[in-house]
């Protein structure tokens, strides 16, 4: 194995930032500002700590660091590598701008229980840089649950009968299907392989010739069903009623940490434990891929059909996510490349959009599209942001979606399935039709009745300028790919 | 004696044990103060705590022997000894009474207000009658120190008990009564058919015919199920739990449920071991069976103790499922999970005692929202909570891993059958916890509660240091029981003359 392997305590750490930065949360709680300054400071330790791993990564070595051993082949490893550091340097970069944009957003809209919910927020994150830095299924198998518990007093922060709806929906489907799927899964492949340690490439994976392929089969399914966050159908209802929680909560949750810690588990599992090798024998990649595009369509569809932003963009998620499984489940290089990048582009243009939605609810208090007609003359830097990030959804040039859009479609012809172009030709259209007509009617719009928007303004800058930076972010990153590209590369050698 | 090890430095570890519980009961008699009651049963308790952890230290994991022996002539004419001695399947039970022991009594200090001292005798009885079979090595012996619990825990129901205490009482003695009575039988015939001999080792393993093997199985089926309890022979549990004061549901739940598995491994394998192998496919259903009741039971729970008492049924489920798998990973995994669910189960009545101790209900709907209020009380709660549903790095995840894992071994639809139990309980537990946490819109005014004080945070503490502990590094406690359990099957094995492995279907 040319791979070298380095022992890094600054895995623990990293891991341990968010779990301390929680913790000070609660202690200063009282003091507002103290608070948000422990947020804040965590968040800004978080991403140098991560950064400063990015050459050894980059240098070809893996970092590791064992924490427990629970049984013999089921531990408590963290490591880092080329795939771990696309997530990882997503969730913690976009967490500081999240803190700011957060920050403003719950002080302006004066909403209760605010350090239960900077503590959650932090807590989150720790369960998230968990999941990019496991080192074997278990270890991500608890940290994916322990996302799953500390997000449920977010979703249900405004305490009221919605709240409580939706988060009930959010816990009962992620916790089932964990339950019923990856429970299963994990013990069976721990039974048949005897480890649970993902290996230092892509193509091997756990299983060995031996095992009954029916087993293989049915153990992949339950992974792909079991990480119900990546919100593949049928299984994608959590999503919208999560919707309840509120909007910097939709924005970094539930478009980046926690919906990219379920397509994360399922492409690291369809990489690592089962291995391009078998995927290819067992021909279950291009299966996944349909699978997977009906949900890309019948999300999009559905988006059309929603007046509230926040579905739109939810339903544009659940859409967005199966790019990146569809992408990997091509098993080309390109089809990856297009599928992991994509955890990146969309995360980084989805919080913008999320943002916007939520700078929108301050300054005008609606959450519908139809109230919104001609508001673009009242707050122009939102919907222009909005406007750049819808174009990244879309897959257009210079943004970062068409970066992911390129690959998709060079990976779909490598693999020889018109299909899955006509499906990823189709989306982009119903990208157009559901994201478009939102700036446009904000710009050219007729206000609605009665409307006159009087002394509606920008949202306060501490919203605003994390909106105008994650905007910025998602065009250079259109621009400039190669950076994240290495790590990506990293992963498909 | 070839099974038998005797420790020369600790010759009298396991008597000391047993009889300090039982002279400070006695002597607990004379004195009519409530205080010095307390201070004096914590004393002896935490003593017999103190004394058990030399048996942890010197015990030899090597050896499947039974060690710490000591054995003297008792009633000479019935050849009735006293012996005791405790191996790997013993060991974490022992140890698992002396810690939860003090705990009670801790617990119990201000929730009983009256006849404080006879409350204190009765757990000192119990402790000296739990402590005593899981050592007992003389049949008359166990079933002496059997039967012998039955009557201090009567009392604690009976008296200490809640509206229904009689009812309870008399159901939960009458139904463990009535599961002994066989046990006799199948002493008495044992006895006559080993050279009039009660001494246990003495009587495994040997070739009784098959007809015998399945009476004398059934037999000890009998009380060992009412015992675990095994659904359908739970009824007398829910009843028993609710009324019970905290400290005899804690010890009802953590050790005494305990007593039925424990018997299964001790007795019931070794002693009919052809019986075993004819009857475990049913039990492993029976096992199901119970796995899913008690999920759904408790899902439909309005009152807290009921709820964790149905959901003690449904993971004793998975403790007989691991035993009858009769695979290492599975007996292994039993056994660690039987002292998982003493430490999470005992918890988390605990927990639910300490908000009877302030609203005087078990109504779910009178404790909820209580989140604002009990924030230390609640991210305890939630702890033993996750735990209960085997929520990865507690400690019952471990088990439940094993378990599952020794099932998978052995049958992959068996194992899959078991999984919805697993759902079941994150819904229950989740249920539960949402409710006490958040509740709803329309909560009652919850304001006037207090938090936990240090008293019953000190009770609750040793139990989460436990919950993660064998959660993130449980090989330690496995060592001590891996060669008994592998010993154990071995001889199973080589019974029947065959290796387990042509069970294995998955691997080949």
């Amino acid at each position: 194995m040319e791979i070298q392997t380095v022992s890094s305590v600054k895995l623990l750490i990293a891991l341990l930032v968010p779990l301390i930065g929680t913790l000070g949360v609660l202690f200063v709680g009282k003091n507002e500002n103290v608070r948000e300054g422990v947020s804040s400071a965590a968040s800004i330790i978080l991403f140098l700590i991560v950064a400063s791993m990015i050459p050894t990564v980059l240098s070809g070595k893996i970092l590791v660091y064992h924490l427990f051993t629970v049984l013999p082949g089921l531990t408590v490893t963290l490591r880092a590598d080329g795939m771990s550091m696309i997530f990882a340097i997503v969730a913690s970069s976009l967490w500081t701008i999240a803190v700011y944009y957060s920050l403003g957003y719950m002080r302006a809209h004066q909403e209760h229980a605010q350090t239960r919910f900077n503590a959650c927020f932090a807590l989150a994150i720790f369960g998230a840089i968990g999941v990019a830095f496991s080192d074997n299924l278990f270890t991500m198998y608890l940290f994916y649950e322990v996302v799953s518990v500390c997000t449920y007093p977010l979703v249900a922060h405004a305490q009221d009968k919605d709240g409580y709806a939706g988060a009930q929906k959010y816990i009962v489907y992620l916790t089932t299907t964990a339950k019923l799927f990856l429970l299963p899964a994990l013990i069976l492949i721990y039974v048949l392989t005897g480890t649970l340690d993902f290996p230092h490439n892509i193509s091997e994976g756990l299983f060995t010739g031996d095992t009954k392929s029916w087993i293989i089969i049915m153990l992949y399914i339950f992974c792909l069903f079991g990480f119900a966050k990546n919100g593949v159908m049928p299984f994608h209802h959590w999503l919208p009623g999560a919707m309840v929680a509120p909007t910097p909560v939709s924005a970094l949750l539930h478009a980046v940490a926690v919906v990219k810690v379920g397509v994360f588990c399922t492409t690291r599992t369809m990489l690592y434990v089962f291995g391009v090798d078998t995927m290819h024998a067992l021909n279950l990649g291009i299966p996944t891929a349909y699978f997977v595009g009906f949900t890309v369509i019948a999300a999009s569809v559905l988006a059309l059909s929603k007046d509230n932003l926040k579905e739109r963009l939810a339903y544009s998620t659940i859409s967005q996510l199966s790019y990146i499984i569809l992408g990997v489940a091509l098993l080309t290089p390109a089809g990856i490349d297009g599928g992991l990048i994509h955890i990146v582009n969309h995360a980084f243009s989805k919080i913008t959009l999320f943002f916007c939605a939520g700078a929108i609810m301050i300054a005008h208090h609606k959450k519908d599209l139809s109230e919104m007609g001609g508001l673009g003359k009242s707050m122009p830097i939102t919907f222009a942001c909005f406007f750049v990030a819808s174009l990244s959804m879309i897959g257009a040039p210079p943004v970062a979606g068409f970066v992911t859009k390129w690959n998709l479609l060079v990976g779909s012809i490598q693999a020889n399935q018109v299909g899955i172009l006509l499906i990823l030709i189709a989306s982009t259209m119903l990208n157009v039709g559901y994201f478009a007509p939102v700036t446009y009617k904000a710009f050219f719009g007729k206000r609605p009745e009665g409307e006159t928007y009087q002394g509606i303004q920008e949202a306060p800058l501490s919203m605003l300028i994390p909106i105008v930076i994650a905007c910025t972010i998602s065009v250079l990153i259109g621009i400039f790919p190669n950076f994240m590209m290495q790590f990506v590369r990293a992963v498909t050698g | 004696m070839d099974q038998l090890l005797i420790n020369p430095d600790y010759p009298h570890i396991l008597s000391t044990l047993i009889f300090l519980p039982l002279a400070g009961a006695l002597l607990l008699l004379f004195v009519r103060n409530e205080d010095f009651s307390r201070y004096w049963a914590l004393g002896i308790t935490t003593l017999t705590g103190i004394l058990s952890i030399p048996l942890l230290k010197a015990f030899d994991p090597t050896t499947s022997k039974f060690q710490f022996v000591e054995r003297m002539d008792w009633v000479h004419s019935l050849n009735i000894q006293y012996v005791v001695g405790v191996d790997g399947i013993s060991i974490l039970l022992v140890m698992l009474t002396t810690l939860i022991m003090p705990l009670c009594v801790l617990a119990s200090w201000t929730y009983i207000k009256t006849r404080v001292q006879a409350f204190m005798v009765c757990l000192l009885i119990m402790e000296c009658a739990m402590l005593g079979v899981f050592m007992a090595l003389d049949f008359v012996l166990f079933y002496i120190l059997w039967e012998a619990m039955l009557i201090p825990m009567y009392m604690l129901i009976a008296i200490w008990g809640g509206p229904r205490k009689i009812y309870a009482s008399i159901k939960f003695f009458l139904y463990t009564l009535a599961g002994s009575v066989m046990l006799l039988v199948a002493i008495i015939w044992l006895y006559i058919h080993n050279g009039y001999s009660f001494f246990i080792p003495d009587m495994m393993w040997q070739n009784y015919s098959s007809t015998t093997q399945i009476l004398l199985f059934l037999a000890f089926f009998l009380a060992f199920a009412i015992k675990v309890p095994m659904f359908p022979f739970h009824t007398w549990l829910p009843a028993a739990h609710v009324e019970a004061p905290t400290a005899g549901s804690v010890i009802l739940a953590s050790v005494l449920l305990k007593m039925g598995t424990y018997g299964f491994l001790r007795f019931a394998i070794p002693i009919t071991p052809e019986a075993t192998m004819t009857l475990a496919p049913a039990i492993l259903w029976l096992s199901i069976a119970g796995i899913i009741y008690g999920g759904f039971t408790a899902l439909a729970q309005s009152d807290m103790k009921k709820l964790i008492a149905y959901s003690s049924v449904g993971h004793m489920g998975f403790v007989t499922l691991g035993i009858f798998v009769l695979n290492t990973r599975g007996v292994e995994g039993a056994i660690l999970q039987m002292i998982n669910h003493g430490i999470t189960t005992g918890a988390l009545f605990l927990c639910i005692g300490m908000i009877y101790e302030r609203t005087h209900s078990r109504e779910l709907r009178d404790a909820t929202g209580v989140g604002k209020y009990m924030p230390i009380y609640v991210t305890f709660l939630t702890f033993f909570s996750l735990s209960s549903f085997g929520f990865p790095a507690t400690n019952s995840f471990v088990g439940e891993f094993m378990i599952l894992a020794g099932t998978f071994k052995h049958s992959i639809w068996l194992a899959l059958a078991a999984i919805p139990g697993a759902v079941l309980a994150a819904a229950y537990m989740l249920r539960m916890l949402q409710k006490i946490v958040w509740g709803g819109t329309d909560n009652p005014d919850q304001s006037w509660l207090t938090d936990l004080n240090v008293r019953e945070i000190c009770v609750l503490a040793p139990f989460l240091f436990f919950v993660f502990w064998i959660g993130l590094g449980a090989q330690p406690f496995i060592d001590l029981i891996h060669v008994s359990v592998a010993n154990l099957l071995d001889s199973y094995n080589a019974f029947h003359g065959h290796a387990v492995a042509a069970a294995d279907l998955l691997i080949h």
